[in-house]
């Protein structure tokens, strides 16, 4: 008695019930195409998100102040300040830094006629666009004078341009628009900048820093210039990350007086870590989504429990035939556990079918950029789960068909 | 077969002493009581009683499908009762062929698919050329691919003899194998089993309630209230086929009152 001879017997039987064999195994495909599809949907999110961060690069590290993890005091917390700045900037306190750059975030109200809306106003250094790879359409970005002069002009950013002008193709320069009640020339529309997950830089409006900081915050620190919300510094070339971090965290601590590096009241993130946190928050989410989903396998593999055990009873004449022309008791068993992991494979098949469909419509459809990727591995997966429910659920009817005697499943009528 | 076998003095079947009791809760069923028998190899035994004596229990310990509650089996000189269920359906599949009142074919399946079903268990090779031997022996050879659906009573017993045969067994065993079908298949399945009894040696042993299909057996057992009662040699064993059956009208002579000629009683008037 081989495994072919049983895969035959399987594959007659099923052939004989066609129509009862596929409502059967509906169960798993809907099962399988439900979990494979999630997994390759959320893996396709997740490379997706990588190659967000991707183009900001690891040599960016961005600094700012936030409460410590553990006992914290918010009011014990020091800003981050110009003059801390400044001092990446020189080299000396971080060697492995390159350039700085310092952002000043201040809440304002914009008027334009009888547009007003409140936004977020970005006050940002001189050098800001050539560190993130963003510029205005057309024209310059801010200066240093610009900086220095407090100069009531701003950049931008394309939705910012639809709200504000009606739309989007709209050229807004030279006109003047009230920030706080303070007359901004505009200078320029930045380019489009695909959105990273958070904040969509396409609604930002963009002043020189010091303006941002003295006219429209209040963010003057005693004897240490202004206040900035974030620092970006960029490494020199072939930094290692973690030094650079250990430099920048070891100036800040003893700017603050903090000798426990537990109680930092800053944070030192790059987009890598960013990157890496949020792949986490999806991983996890596509995990919990698949459990659901495994919830349907569960109740397709009682389907196959189901329709095995009908299979056993209304076939006992025959088991009772095979035994008497000399099957054994593990013939039996065999023969049935092939019948259910078969039921099972095929399910298991058209489930990855039906996912496969599902993921390139709705790579297609739904999320733009997203390309889902049924990896070899799901599938292996997907194989094994199938396998694993049709030996689970089969076990218990083939055991059953097994320990039938000849002559009682003879009489069985 | 016969020839194959080197002691021709052990009898194929030798049982001692063999009882049956169905335990039924409060009642104890005594069904066999005590059953001592040998069949010689290349006999052919028939076996009669009246319904309940215990034939199809009987029949059913001599093909391995059983096992009794006392008593020792002897099957081509091997120890049945001391054996393991794998080593039982071992006997049942080597030694034994069991041809069955009700065919026992498996539905949708075609006759030389059916006939294979021992040989898969056995795992031997050549199977189709051996299953279509078998079925040419049983006068099949042209309804290789024909499902029972397809075929009639006399032919689907038929293939379940073909079957029984197929694996080249010690025994073949039948338990009314003709019950279910009309005289004329039933004489054509005698005729299988005298020929292959005559040609190849096949021993066989069969329970039937027909008279007239034990007088072509060369021994006749009687059992009744499971216990044999008569075992007596037949002393001209019909060839089925040559004799003719009394037809239903010769049987029925004498029984009634007066002459039945309705059509004669209506032209006198
Ligand atoms: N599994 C069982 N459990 C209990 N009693 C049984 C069982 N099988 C058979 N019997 C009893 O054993 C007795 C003999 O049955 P058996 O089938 O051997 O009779 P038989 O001689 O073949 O009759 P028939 O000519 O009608 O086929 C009957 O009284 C029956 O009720
Ligand atoms: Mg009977």
């Amino acid at each position: 008695m081989n495994v072919f001879e049983n895969l035959r017997i399987a594959l007659d039987n099923l052939l004989l019930n066609r129509l009862r064999a596929l409502l059967t195994i509906l169960g798993i495909v809907i099962g399988v195409a439900a979990v494979t599809s999630l997994i390759s949907l959320g893996r396709g999110v997740e490379s997706y998100v990588a190659s967000q961060f991707e183009g900001l690069g690891a040599d960016i590290l961005t600094i700012r102040a936030s409460p410590p993890r553990r006992g914290f005091n918010r009011l014990a917390i020091k800003p981050l300040t110009t003059e801390n700045v400044t001092a990446l900037a020189s080299g000396v306190v971080a060697p492995s830094v390159r350039a700085v750059t310092a952002e000043y975030q201040v809440q304002a109200t914009v008027v334009y006629g009888y547009d007003s809306l409140s936004s977020s106003i970005r006050g940002v250094s001189a050098n800001y666009a050539a560190a993130n790879d963003w510029y205005p359409l057309e024209g310059g970005f801010f200066t240093e004078q610009d900086n220095t002069a407090q100069a009531q002009i701003a950049l931008l950013g394309s939705s910012t341009v639809e709200d504000l002008f009606g739309s989007a193709s709209y050229d807004p320069t030279g006109l003047t628009i009230l920030i706080n009640n303070l007359p901004f020339t505009v200078v320029g529309v930045m380019e489009e900048k695909s959105s990273t997950f958070g904040q969509d830089p396409n609604s930002a409006i963009l002043v020189p820093l010091l303006t941002a900081q003295s006219k429209l915050g209040n963010a003057r620190v005693a004897g240490a210039g202004y206040s900035v919300s974030t620092i970006q510094a960029q490494l020199v070339e072939d930094a290692d990350v973690d030094r650079a971090t250990d430099e920048i965290e070891a100036y800040l601590l003893a700017e603050h007086g903090i000798t426990d590096s537990t109680q930092a009241d800053f944070s030192i993130s790059n987009p890598e870590t960013i990157s890496e946190a949020r792949t986490e928050v999806f991983t996890t989410l596509t995990l919990f989504l698949s459990a659901i989903a495994a919830i349907s396998l569960l109740v397709g593999g009682i389907g196959v429990m189901n329709i095995m055990l009908v299979s056993v009873s209304e076939r006992t004449r025959e088991i009772g035939l095979r035994k008497a022309v000399g099957a054994r008791s593990r013939d039996i068993l065999s023969q049935f556990m092939i019948e259910a992991i078969m039921l099972s494979l095929l399910g298991g098949a058209g489930g990855v079918l039906l996912a496969l469909g599902i993921t390139t419509i709705a790579g297609q459809a739904l999320l733009s950029g997203v390309t889902p990727s049924l990896s070899p591995d799901v599938l292996l997966l997907a194989t094994g789960v199938c396998s694993a429910i049709g030996i689970l659920f089969g076990l218990y009817p083939a055991n059953r068909a097994a320990r039938m005697q000849p002559i009682q499943a003879l009489r069985f009528e | 077969m016969n020839d194959l076998h080197t002691n021709n003095h052990v009898p194929v079947i030798d049982i001692l002493g063999i009882t049956k009791t169905y335990d039924m809760g409060k009642l104890k069923l005594d069904v066999l009581k005590g059953i001592s028998l040998q069949i010689q190899r290349g006999e052919i035994v028939s076996i009669m009683g009246p319904s309940g004596s215990g034939k199809s229990t009987l029949m059913n310990i001599l093909g391995a499908l059983d096992q009794p509650t006392t008593g020792a089996y002897n099957l081509d000189g091997e120890d049945i009762a001391k054996l393991s269920q794998v080593e039982l359906a071992r006997i049942r599949n080597r030694k034994i062929g069991f041809v069955f009142q009700s065919f026992n074919l498996l539905k949708r399946t075609s006759a030389q698919r059916q006939v294979e079903l021992p040989l898969i268990y056995a795992g031997s090779r050549d199977r189709a050329k051996k299953a279509r031997a078998a079925l040419e022996a049983v006068g099949l050879e042209d309804r290789l691919d024909h499902l029972p659906s397809e075929l009639s009573g006399g032919q689907q017993q038929r293939v379940a003899i073909a079957r029984a045969i197929v694996g080249d067994p010690s025994i073949i065993l039948a338990d009314e194998p003709t019950g279910n079908l009309d005289s004329k298949s039933g004489t054509e399945v005698m005729q299988i089993f005298q020929r292959l009894n005559r040609e190849q040696g096949i021993t066989t042993v069969f329970v039937t309630h027909d008279p007239w299909i034990a007088r072509h057996t060369q021994r006749v057992i009687m059992i009744r209230d499971g216990q044999i009662v008569a075992d007596q040699p037949v002393a001209e064993p019909l060839v089925a086929g040559e004799a003719e059956r009394p037809s239903e009208a010769e049987e029925l002579q004498g029984i009634f009152e007066a002459a039945y000629a309705p059509s004669e009683a209506g032209a006198a008037d």
